[in-house]
């Protein structure tokens, strides 16, 4: 394996201007295979989601998913597109032990839709129009397993093992024009996107468009051409880049190694290449030649597919706000900037803040709670916020409890612990934990007069005009109502007592 | 008109995996050649107006509802399997050393 000295950066985008083409594929979240009853289920014993058609066996027919049908519509809606008014599948033909059939059902020349686009937004709000050739059905391949190479890899095995659970699973393969004119922001245009079309999938509710489950795939195709050429170069295309970061970090990789080798004289090989997560770069898998001839025609056993139009239109208007026009109206209810948002969006938490300020919470608060003490627990376990055993419900009724009064922020955070350890709700949790404020005039206004008693030499710098002094009475009321008072309170009452203005 | 050459039939069966001795690259060539020649003599009555045919009923969204249905057990499944492992179809070697 040769390695290139990669150009610099900016070097590379002072001299060529990248091209960009990617192709996502979406698994659906149909209860069923795209073309047999078999189920879908995440985690299933090996082999025991098959049956004659998804294994390709003699005599076995498909028959379409209803619901693969209407969620690939759905998503060419959502992405502009127009709807083919007729169209088939084809038989892509290729000998490879991941499709039991040796081919793959999947859409050729007419794909079910195309001609569309998706604005994404870019992180100082510029907005980026990404063109959409098509969106087309097909079917995902089975999971192999590569036995007797050094670290599971294909090369070195000695034989591989194949599960076909997910064989048959739907799959809609999203495909870009050449997106030319981002220059140097081409790899933060295919972040945004894919984190744009994750979103809007989610939105449709068609698939949970999870990366790191494989639910989500981007290959990222790219070329360099000279500044002012309008003819593409020769591209590279990078196959499963499979998180947004590393979607990034693939076309950035790409247009410094490109750059390298077009400066120093080379030509680039049309290939498919490998990324590593490890360091964000990219190696050659097999070239592309004239073996990869797969004869597709138009699959016999399935027939047409014609959406009728009032179908469509029907899909159309129950279409739900797309997550842009969403964020953009939710940012300026909360009234926060661009870059706040991003950041919640960044966190996975839009949609958890938004349960919270529907379950009765003010979205400050609900902001706090989850940007903050949520984050950084989800964080620290290594998971997302959503998969955090706390409900926005639950979230939103400490909130409530910190604005009568009840709680305090550092009892709404033991609360928050408590809920989050399985305690049970938050009131059993402040409950259990006896964690309400002390707000107990009486009570507090003892432990008051102690903490004047006990420290003589400060109340007296106090009533001598030191009123900055008040917070050492302060703390020492909290201690001895271990937190459970509101400090506010508590400083008033300490000035009160000793005649001192605040 | 159409017809087939012997470098194209010997793609096709490297396609299929089908390994062909020389002579018999002759004789299919031979063959697939008349076979494609009869066949094209089809386009010599249909007319401009008779379009491409790929199903031959008027049908079109046949569909059916995402419902679960049994699956065979992973048994069943492998029962036709030359090889198998780790309730796995096991498959020779797919790529050499690198």
């Amino acid at each position: 394996m040769t390695v290139t000295e990669l150009v610099s950066y900016e070097d590379a985008l002072a001299t060529y201007d990248p091209v960009m083409g990617l192709e996502v594929h979406v698994e659906l979240g149909t209860k069923t295979k795209m073309f047999c009853g078999c189920a879908t289920t995440l985690g299933a014993d090996a082999n025991s989601q098959t049956c004659p058609t998804c294994l390709g066996l003699p005599g076995s027919l498909p028959v379409v998913n209803a619901i693969g049908i209407e969620s690939a519509i759905k998503i060419g809606l959502a992405l502009n597109c127009s709807i083919a008014e007729w169209c088939r599948f084809a038989r892509k033909n290729y000998f490879y032990p991941d499709m039991p059939k040796n081919f793959q059902t999947s859409q050729y020349d007419e794909p079910i839709a195309f001609d569309g686009y998706l604005d994404v937004q870019l992180e100082d709000g510029e907005v980026f129009r990404v063109q959409i050739e098509r969106a087309h059905m097909e079917e995902d391949t089975g999971k192999s397993t590569h036995v007797g190479g050094a670290t599971g890899r294909i090369h070195g095995a000695s034989h591989s093992l194949l599960d076909y659970n997910r064989a048959g699973i739907p799959l809609i393969e999203i495909v870009t024009k050449p997106i030319e004119g981002a220059g140097e922001r081409a790899p933060e245009v295919a972040k945004a996107y894919v984190a744009e079309l994750r979103e809007l999938i989610k939105a449709l509710n068609v698939s949970e468009a999870r990366m790191e489950m494989g639910q989500m795939r981007c290959d990222v195709n790219l070329s360099l051409r000279p500044k002012g050429v309008e003819k593409f170069g020769t591209r590279s295309e990078t196959k499963n880049v499979n998180s947004l970061r590393s979607v990034e970090r693939a076309a950035r990789f790409e247009i410094q190694r490109h750059a390298a080798v077009l400066s120093a004289g080379g030509t680039i090989i049309q290939e498919t290449r490998h990324f590593h997560e490890e360091d964000g770069s990219t190696t050659a898998g097999r070239i592309k030649d004239n073996a990869e001839d797969y004869r597709y025609f138009p699959e016999p056993d399935l027939v047409p597919v014609a959406p009728a139009r009032e179908w469509v239109e029907e899909l159309r208007a129950a279409l739900p706000e797309l997550p842009r026009v969403r964020r953009n109206r939710l940012r300026e209810e909360w009234g926060i900037s661009a870059h706040d948002m991003q950041s919640i969006l960044n966190a996975g938490a839009v949609d958890l803040i938004t349960a919270t300020v529907d379950a009765g919470a003010d979205s400050a608060s609900a902001r706090k709670w989850w940007m903050g003490e949520l984050a950084r627990r989800a964080n620290e376990d290594g998971v997302e916020p959503a998969a955090l055993p706390i409900t926005p419900e639950q979230v939103a009724r400490i909130t409530v409890l910190v604005a009568e009064g009840s709680l305090n922020d550092k009892l709404a955070r033991q609360t928050i612990e408590g809920v989050l350890a399985g305690e049970g709700d938050p009131d059993t949790v402040v409950d259990k934990r006896g964690l309400k404020v002390v707000s107990d005039e009486g009570a507090l206004g003892t432990a008051v007069d102690e903490a004047i008693e006990a420290n003589a030499a400060i109340a007296d710098k106090i009533r001598g005009g030191k009123v900055a002094a008040a917070g050492a009475l302060v703390g020492a009321v909290m201690k001895a109502t271990r937190g459970q008072a509101d400090a506010a309170r508590v400083r008033e009452l300490i000035l009160e007592k000793l005649g001192v203005e605040g | 008109m159409p017809g087939i050459t012997r470098e194209e039939v010997a793609h096709l069966a490297r396609l299929a995996r089908l390994e062909l001795k020389d002579e018999e690259l002759d004789h299919f060539a031979g063959q697939l050649d008349d076979i494609i020649g009869a066949v094209a003599r089809v386009s010599e009555v249909a007319d401009q107006d008779v379009p491409p045919t790929s199903h031959p009923l008027p049908l079109t969204n046949v569909m059916r509802a995402d419902e679960v249905r049994p699956s065979l057990t992973p048994e069943q499944a492998l029962s036709g399997a030359p090889a198998q492992e780790q309730q796995r179809f096991k498959v020779p070697q797919i790529l050499g050393e690198e």
